[in-house]
């Protein structure tokens, strides 16, 4: 099924911006919800094995979502995105930066712009993600970093499982 | 301080200073010659490039010949790559958080 939505990826290395596109089998409002409520966000907007926990959520210019995404081995990594620019089940535009446990943001952060638009039930998001520098977009790739860990300790244990035979 | 990778590839020079890179090493001079850049103009960009690793240094003789750095730039597509994964993951869960919310409301 998912296999007819389309999903673009793609890298403007000299304008630092990262443009996604996807699609979805689903009416606009029921999407737009998706990205803008918090209990459906916590459901889905970390890559397993990681997950998304909100601590609160404003969703309206000038309002914030604090959240962290869970590490397998429960630590936690904290965002902060302030919300800069909301047309309703249109647009809505963030700036998000890592932060502390304290809310406390490291800069720099990062400009979101999502689009919505649907036609005949799919409904297509665009985001544009622009990066004031790199080094800060490598830590979004911690996940990467445990999800490898995890995953050499998996094998480990089955060497070790399969050299006690 | 270590140069941004990002940085460093976002200047068309340097990306052409690459391109011709991956074809053949080249020394500081011939790039100036190439690019009808003054020497300093051409050391400022070798600078920043070989800080991220995108190029290495190799004497040959008395001449020093630059070399595009595939593995760095074997790294950087490999993270963007798991970056992409990461969105897509993302968006598959996303989808089953759909279906089951459209369940719901049937």
């Amino acid at each position: 099924m998912n296999n007819d939505l389309l999903f673009d990826f793609t890298i403007d290395k000299a304008a630092k911006t990262i443009f996604i596109t996807r699609e979805f089998n689903a009416e606009l409002p029921l999407v737009w919800d998706a990205f803008t409520r918090q209990e459906i966000l916590d459901q889905w907007a970390a890559p397993a094995p990681l997950r998304a926990k909100t601590k609160y959520m404003n969703f309206e210019v000038g309002g914030r979502r604090f959240y962290a995404m869970i590490m397998p081995d429960g630590e936690e990594r904290w965002s902060l995105q302030k919300y800069t620019s909301i047309t309703p089940k249109t647009n809505f535009k963030l700036y998000n930066t890592f932060a502390d446990k304290d809310e406390n943001p490291e800069l720099p952060g990062s400009e979101w712009d999502h689009n919505f638009s649907e036609q005949n039930g799919i409904t297509k998001v665009s985001i544009a993600i622009f990066n004031e520098s790199l080094e800060r977009m490598e830590k979004l790739s911690d996940g990467f970093r445990l999800g490898y860990t995890a995953m050499l300790k998996s094998l480990e244990e089955l060497l070790a499982a399969l050299s006690q035979k | 301080m270590k140069q941004d990778i990002f940085q460093a590839i976002a200047d068309p020079t340097r990306r052409a200073i690459l391109t011709l890179l991956t074809i053949q090493a080249l020394t500081p001079n011939v790039m100036a010659e190439k690019f009808d850049m003054s020497r300093q103009a051409v050391s400022k960009h070798i600078k920043v490039l070989h800080e991220c690793e995108l190029i290495k240094p190799e004497q040959s003789g008395r001449e020093i010949y630059y070399h595009f750095n595939e593995k760095k730039m074997q790294e950087l597509d490999n993270w963007i790559a798991q970056l992409r994964r990461n969105w897509e993951t993302q968006f598959n869960q996303l989808d089953k958080v759909l279906s089951s919310i459209k369940e719901q409301k049937k």
